[in-house]
């Protein structure tokens, strides 16, 4: 493990009355992907959203790179380097997949040769490059979102289940891209239900359940101990297989 | 018994026992305590408007809707009342069924725009009851040959509620008990039983589930509160009441136009009158009523006797020119939504706690 | 990786859709159409026509800021109308200030005197709404009920102080010299000032479009409309660029009222309370949020009131509320509902 990128300490979060979040203590080394697994409602967006400012913890301390970032808004943790794919993708189905870039590459211009990157690994958005946004199919959308979080280098990239609702040849050809992503310096905190793509890509995971961490390893390590898989994700898992 | 009247929800704050106490006793014993027409006037005009700011209060502060429509029921109650005694005479049998079919006529169209508008948004309420009131006030306007246009209509009521009747001869406290004060008391007890009769609704099992949906109206559709129909609901009741204060309006004025119960200023006053007393506390719609009434009454001339005091500085003449009140109360209005949400009887209750 | 793995698809849209699409735009010309047939008379029909469009465009300038700003921050201005009234007054004291101007037998002096009295109104509502936003809406962000009586309480405030600084009494002003009259087309006698207007609202149409469409900003207040907070996620400041749209919605505000008052040629402190009416019929038939609805809207309910002006004078207003029944009996949230990605 090098240096840690992003560090939880202690963060609770609470959404109106309820308690989301209950002292989340999570470390993301730099480089490679990590992996934030567990069942619905253990609060795996909710951590992302915290990251990222669109709620605010209650308590606890968020450090990105050597900074806190705990009490900063959204567009300053943006733009000191996180770039964020939500749940819902985020997609703005009113603009044209080229707007939807554009907008994504803050000082307006697209490094052509980081484009042809993109498209390269994502064909879709290059043949789909003026068309509406909202008529992108939902594979499509999901490949978009990843794309606008990357046309700007960025150190990291907070993304939600990606794989949501999508039909196994999308799963393939999204973890293959998620994986060539990685061979480039950005770092990844991927939210992940299918442990199957999770395990494939994987370098280290911790686990959720009810607004904790449960564990916290190396993604190897769990892969190859199945006891501990039962015994952590017996609920989260099979279900999602 | 008195804590079962109030329907188990007391005052909770000692001066604002007494405040309301002492309005109380005031609008009750109005005619020997405070000889004079006018002073009578203003009672009367106390006593219908903390019903009609009480129901607006069911509304605005137990469910949270806002509506631009409440001057428009009650208009319509007023209309009612008023066409029944143009058109059958002046008995008490009109005034019945003039309120009824004025009650009936806003409950209809409460419940029409209730159930086509409030499915989306309460924003969106706001808006359309907006505009269906403008559309109402300018309807009645032009059909002259019903509601008499702009000039309204002026008509009779019965003998027994006309300074023209007498009691009996003698006078008590030096006042002669006629026709007028009859009249007094016929608003002053209806205000009252409709005023007790909000209170119950608002801590019923019906008025707790409102205050649930205002807090929270996913979570109580999720619990399998059917969100509408309660909204709804509420917004007949409220219209029914703010009609049947038209009603007392009408027969107290014998006269009704369309300056006296649907210009949108009545719907401002009603709305300053209901967060400054104070919302979702039914109680504030009393102490906001009466204040408000007692400051339009009486404050306007001070503020014009100060102006004039200082004529010679040009703009801050104007500003607390007699005519200019309603900018200071605009201002408090801002004030108190932003420091005080819960206006005077929040306050006192806040100050005891 | 493998090309093939995805296949290119674009979702087919079924033609039925496609026209409900498009089916708000037809509403326009149908409603003309109806009228002619109502009216019989061509050139009256056209007279009414243009007056129409006249007055919904100048609806439609009041009434876009107002959907905009509820698109972009949830937030529905009650004292909109205030800077309608503002935008009157100022424009008008421009106006009798350049009163040699206005009254000169030159055509571009008319004219510059109409510019600068426009051009003072939207600098005056424009700061206007900059304070409104920092003090009476910023507070109470996501409070719809707060808001709504917030706004009122300063739409009470800023009529009140009106009378302070104009006083209590409407104020009348002529036109422009150039500005009065009619001409006629055909058989049909149509105002000057009217064609004006119309002129105006559609360049001001065109030109929002194209900042909606192609500039940075437009893409931005389309992107916020639809989902805000990816937009904060993507490193912009939404509530930077709210302000800014509220400044605007503000200065346009301001413009309707100064050519509104130059329509009716008499100004009141409460005409913009008046023609919020209005404004809230166009902005809910529209759909909340949506320009290119709230334009529709606005045609719709311009051309209606003046053929029902003409038809029938005493239901104009009682139609727009059935016009907005209509509608929201067809689709409840407006003709173009704005999707709302949350």
């Amino acid at each position: 493990m090098t240096t840690p990128l992003l560090t939880l300490e202690g963060v609770h979060t609470h959404i109106g009355p309820y308690h989301i979040l209950q002292g989340v203590d999570l470390v993301v080394p730099e480089g490679g992907v990590s992996v934030l697994l567990g069942r619905n409602g253990a609060g795996k967006s909710t951590t992302l959203r915290t990251v990222m400012g669109l709620w605010t913890a209650s308590r606890g301390r968020i450090s990105f790179g050597g900074r806190e970032i705990t009490r900063l808004d959204t567009p300053s943790i943006s733009r000191s380097g996180i770039a964020f794919v939500p749940e819902n993708m985020g997609i703005f189905t009113d603009l044209t997949v080229a707007e939807n870039m554009t907008l994504a590459a803050s000082r307006g211009g697209m490094d052509p040769k980081r484009l042809a990157w993109i498209q390269d690994l994502f064909p879709p958005i290059g043949t789909f490059w003026n068309s509406s946004a909202g008529t992108l199919s939902g594979g499509q959308k999901q490949m978009l979102a990843v794309s606008r979080a990357i046309i700007e280098p960025r150190q990291l990239i907070l993304i939600d289940e990606p794989t949501k609702g999508l039909a196994p040849a999308i799963i393939k050809s999204m973890t293959d891209a998620l994986r060539q992503l990685k061979e480039t310096e950005t770092t990844i905190l991927l939210v992940e239900q299918n442990f199957a793509m999770a395990s494939s890509i994987g370098d280290t995971v911790a686990i959720m359940d009810d607004g904790h961490i449960v564990h916290a390893g190396d993604m190897a390590e769990l892969v190859a101990d199945v006891d501990l898989q039962e015994r952590l994700m017996g609920l989260s898992l099979e279900a999602h297989q | 018994m008195l804590k079962r009247l109030l329907s188990g929800d007391t005052p909770r704050s000692p001066v604002l026992t007494a405040l309301l106490l002492v309005i109380l006793l005031t609008l009750a014993f109005a005619p020997f305590l405070l000889p004079g027409t006018k002073s009578l006037e203003t009672a009367a005009r106390i006593c219908i408007f903390i019903v009609l700011v009480a129901s607006y209060d069911l509304l605005l502060g137990y469910a949270g809707i806002v509506s631009f429509a409440h001057t428009m029921f009650f208009g319509i109650g007023a209309y009612g009342t008023a066409l029944a005694l143009s058109s059958t005479g002046p008995s008490f049998l009109s005034i019945v069924w003039g309120s009824a079919a004025g009650a009936l006529v806003a409950a209809l169209f409460a419940l029409a725009i209730g159930l086509f508008s409030l499915r989306v948004k309460a924003i969106f309420f706001a808006m359309v009851t907006l505009a269906v009131a403008s559309a109402f006030a300018v309807l009645v306007s032009q059909m002259s040959w019903l509601t008499g246009g702009e000039d309204g209509l002026n008509y009779k009521i019965p003998r027994e509620l006309t300074p023209a009747f007498k009691l009996f001869s003698a006078k008590i406290f030096g006042t002669s008990v006629n026709g007028k004060v009859l009249s007094y008391y016929l608003v002053f007890t209806v205000a009252l039983c409709l005023f007790l009769m909000l209170l119950r609704v608002v801590n019923s099992p019906f008025g707790r589930t409102l205050q649930a949906v205002r807090d929270n109206d996913f979570r109580a559709e999720a619990i399998g509160y059917r969100v509408v129909w309660y909204r709804t609901t509420a917004t007949v009741m409220s219209a029914v009441v703010a009609a049947l204060a038209g009603s007392l309006l009408a027969v107290w004025l014998r006269y009704t136009g369309p300056a006296t119960t649907l210009s949108m200023e009545i719907m401002i006053d009603i709305l300053l009158m209901v967060v400054i007393g104070g919302m979702g506390t039914m109680y504030g719609a009393v102490l906001g009523a009466t204040l408000f009434i007692l400051a339009q009454t009486y404050l306007q001339g001070l503020m014009g006797a100060a102006s004039s005091a200082i004529s010679a500085v040009p703009v801050v003449s104007d500003l607390i020119a007699a005519d200019r009140w309603l900018l200071w109360l605009g201002v408090l209005f801002i004030l108190s939504v932003y420091f005080f949400p819960t206006g005077i009887v929040g306050r006192l209750r806040k100050a005891r706690a | 990786m493998s090309g093939s793995a995805i296949k290119p698809r674009i979702e087919k849209v079924s033609l039925s859709d496609r026209l409900a699409d498009k089916a708000p735009l037809l509403l326009v010309p149908a409603l003309a159409l109806a009228g002619l047939l109502a009216i019989g008379n061509p050139s009256t029909w056209l007279t009414l026509t243009v007056a129409g469009v006249a007055m919904g465009l100048m609806v439609f300038i009041m009434a876009s800021g107002l959907t905009v700003v509820f698109g972009l921050m949830d937030v529905i201005n009650f004292g909109h109308g205030a800077f309608v009234s503002v935008g009157a007054f100022v424009g008008f004291s421009i106006l009798i200030w350049l009163g040699g101007w206005a009254s000169a037998p030159s055509v571009f002096l008319n004219l510059a005197a109409v510019l600068v009295a426009i051009l003072v109104a939207m600098t005056v509502t424009g700061l206007m709404g900059y304070a409104f936003e920092r003090v009476i809406v910023m507070p109470v962000y996501g409070q719809h009920l707060k808001q709504i009586l917030v706004t009122m309480g300063g739409l009470i405030v800023a009529q009140q102080l009106i009378y302070v600084f104009w006083g209590p009494d409407a104020i009348h002003v002529a036109r422009p010299q150039s500005l009065q009259g009619s001409i006629l087309l055909g058989n049909a006698a149509i105002e000057k000032y009217r064609l004006v207007a119309v002129g105006i609202g559609l360049v001001l149409f065109l030109v929002m479009r194209h900042i909606l469409r192609s500039t940075r900003i437009g893409l931005l207040v389309r992107a916020g409309v639809e989902n805000s907070e990816m937009v904060e996620a993507l490193g912009y400041r939404v509530k930077r660029l709210f302000l800014l749209v509220f400044m605007a919605g503000s200065a346009l505000a301001g413009l309707g009222g100064v050519m509104w008052g130059l329509y009716q040629e008499t100004i009141t402190a409460h005409m913009g309370s008046d023609i919020m009416v209005l404004v809230f019929i166009v902005v809910i038939i529209g759909g909340l949020g949506s320009v290119e609805g709230c334009f529709i809207g606005a045609l719709l309910v311009g051309l209606l009131s003046n053929y029902t002006a003409f038809l029938e004078p005493k239901v104009a207003l009682v139609s727009t509320i059935g016009l907005m029944v209509v509608i929201l009996m067809w689709r409840p949230q407006g003709l173009y509902p704005v999707v709302k990605a949350k």
